[in-house]
């Protein structure tokens, strides 16, 4: 699995795609020193909220379009035989191409994390009070990567973007279906509205940029049990997808 | 023999088979919304250890599928495949087999040299540094290291291992396929059309390492439409077409018997080509003899049966001529292959 892993990372760091999100992600970093120049008196709030934007979109971004792809390719190109016929279970496989993922996207948030503070540092204002968001902000990347790898276990890339996608963003906005909840009469509606919540990442629970941003306090408990919720989220999509898997056949 | 007699289990060896299949029959559906179509239809299969033993069959006769059950990359419908005795489906089964595909494309961003070490990491045997290697990891490293540098020498790429793959030839990727599937020194290698589209030197080579193998003690089951190939080097092989298995046997059982011609060299009286009594022989027999060279001193003729053997023979010396040779020429395997196959199709169409 360890092998697997890292031959993911380095297929990963040997992509122009990569460097590419990379580069952006930091010109974006770069430019919000410019943006705030814009304004007047809140400066470092600008930056900091442009640069933790920066480390999620991008994240994200590098979750999704690496995530659906990896498997999908490597059955495609069938390099996928040559391991598999290997003797190693086939979850092996998936929570090694996990693995690499994660490292990748680890990777990603450290250099980001390091253009983010040396903009704040050559402002004078290095707040590690971002870091907890940062955190949070990777393990929602883990979990969108693990749902990106469940679609792309049974489907093709595209579709398994546009179903990745599609959970990101019904994800954040998950708390809508309580609201919706609240006003309809008891039934079925309801009930959907119930079923959708649950069956849902909720992925606001990862968000805390605003309030770091503005020196809100974000108790310990709660960071901790974002951090167990999205552990929970990523082994039952990684669960399901090895289940999938197991069951292929690659011909 | 005929398909229903060769899709009996056969008669097995002491110990487990190399690789025995049972009955198995897979089908696949290119759409949800279409029928499956049937690529395997209870096949069997034993190879036996120590043996090389060729998997022969025309394009979509299903050889392909066969080893990606016996791999466990494809699930059968029915039936089940086992490799020395464990089932493909445990992990450990596989800890005796090397594999490598059709037309193989491996991870083009690693180098030959990257790609073997990553290989070897995967085999799962001590003597690879990979699985659950014993000692401590430099060792394991070092052991892997030892491991690559042999087999890259043994394909004849140690000198070109640091390139990436997505640079190197063909041939050259069909090597470190090889050298891929030898790690760990595995029992039983199976090989998915290793000689196709290999130049003759690297056809040759490929060859070499298959024999070598069976020096050593290992198992070759290997899948072919290049007959040549397989003559030159199975001990046994199994003929399947349309997922079925229409004969299988040593080559020596399969061809030992069956004598397609016998050729007969008939050295001419004072240089006058094909005698009369021979010419109003053929004459008589239309069709049943031929020649197949003639020169002023001798004539090369060609008869399919033994009664036409004989009468051509009593001809000739009746002329006055001098049977100098007759030489038996048995079936080839793409004779007993192309024959078989003709036959299967023929009944079906019956």
């Amino acid at each position: 699995m360890t092998a697997i892993a890292l031959n993911t990372f380095r297929e990963a760091i040997r992509d122009r795609v990569l460097y590419l999100l990379l580069f952006f992600a930091v010109v974006l970093i770069l430019a919000s020193r410019v943006v705030s120049m814009l304004t007047v008196g809140s400066e470092e709030k600008i930056i900091k909220d442009m640069g933790l934007a920066a480390i999620g979109l991008f994240g994200v971004l590098m979750a999704v379009l690496i995530g659906v792809s990896l498997v999908f390719k490597e059955i495609e190109k069938r390099t996928a035989q040559v391991l598999l016929a290997r003797p190693i279970p086939r979850w092996h496989f998936l929570a090694g191409k996990f693995g690499g993922l994660a490292m990748v996207l680890a990777l990603n948030c450290l250099l980001l994390t390091a253009a983010l503070y040396a903009v704040l540092l050559a402002r004078g204002d290095p707040d590690p009070g971002l870091l907890p968001a940062i955190g949070l902000l990777y393990v929602e990347q883990l979990v969108v990567t693990a749902v990106a790898l469940l679609f792309s276990s049974f489907s093709s890339p595209i579709l398994s973007c546009v179903f990745t996608l599609s959970v990101y963003a019904v994800g954040h906005l998950s708390w809508s279906f309580l609201i919706l909840k609240e006003r309809l009469p008891a039934g079925a509606g309801r009930l959907l509205c119930d079923v959708l919540y649950y069956a849902l990442p909720n992925l606001d629970r990862f968000d805390i940029k605003g309030r770091v941003v503005h020196h809100l306090p974000v108790p310990a408990p709660e960071l901790a049990l974002a951090v167990v919720y999205g552990a929970g989220w990523t082994v039952v999509l990684l669960t399901l997808a090895c289940g999938v898997f197991a069951r292929r056949d690659f011909s | 023999m005929t398909s229903q007699q060769t899709q009996a289990p056969r008669e097995q060896a002491p110990g487990p088979q190399a690789l025995a299949l049972t009955r198995v029959s897979k089908s696949f559906r290119a759409h949800l919304w279409l029928r499956a179509a049937p690529v395997l239809r209870g096949l069997s299969l034993a190879v036996a250890p120590g043996t090389i033993h060729g998997l022969l069959g025309p394009n979509g006769a299903g050889k392909t599928t066969t080893i990606r059950i016996a791999l466990a990359l494809v699930r059968p419908d029915s039936g089940e495949a086992r490799i020395f005795g464990k089932p493909v489906s445990d992990p450990r089964a596989r800890i005796r087999v090397g594999f490598l595909p059709e037309n193989p494309y491996f991870y083009d961003y690693l180098t030959g040299r990257e790609f073997l070490d990553l290989s070897a990491r995967l085999a799962g045997n001590p003597g690879t540094g990979g699985g659950s290697a014993g000692g401590s990891r430099a060792s394991a490293r070092a052991a892997r290291a030892g491991e690559v540098e042999r087999l890259l020498r043994a394909v004849g790429m140690a000198g070109r291992a640091g390139i990436p793959l997505r640079r190197c030839s063909k041939g050259m990727v069909q090597r470190i396929g090889m050298a891929q599937a030898l790690l760990g020194e595995p029992d039983l290698i199976i090989l998915d059309e290793p000689m196709s589209g290999l130049d003759p030197i690297g056809r040759r080579e490929i060859r070499d390492l298959i024999l070598e193998q069976r020096k050593a003690g290992k198992t070759v089951f290997f899948s072919s439409h290049i007959l040549q190939d397989a003559e030159m080097i199975c001990d046994r092989v199994s003929i399947i077409d349309r997922g079925m298995l229409v004969a299988e046997g040593s080559l020596d059982s399969l061809l030992a018997g069956e004598i397609r011609s016998w050729e007969v060299a008939v050295s001419t009286p004072g240089g006058s080509g094909v005698p009369a009594a021979l010419e109003e022989l053929g004459k008589g027999l239309p069709g049943r003899w031929e020649v197949v060279s003639r020169s002023a001193e001798e004539c090369l003729l060609r008869v399919r049966a033994e009664e036409d053997l004989d009468e051509l023979i009593r001809a000739a010396c009746a002329s006055g001529s001098r049977v100098r040779v007759v030489v038996p020429f048995r079936e080839t395997l793409e004779d007993l292959f192309l024959r078989r196959i003709g036959r299967e199709d023929r009944e079906r169409r019956a």
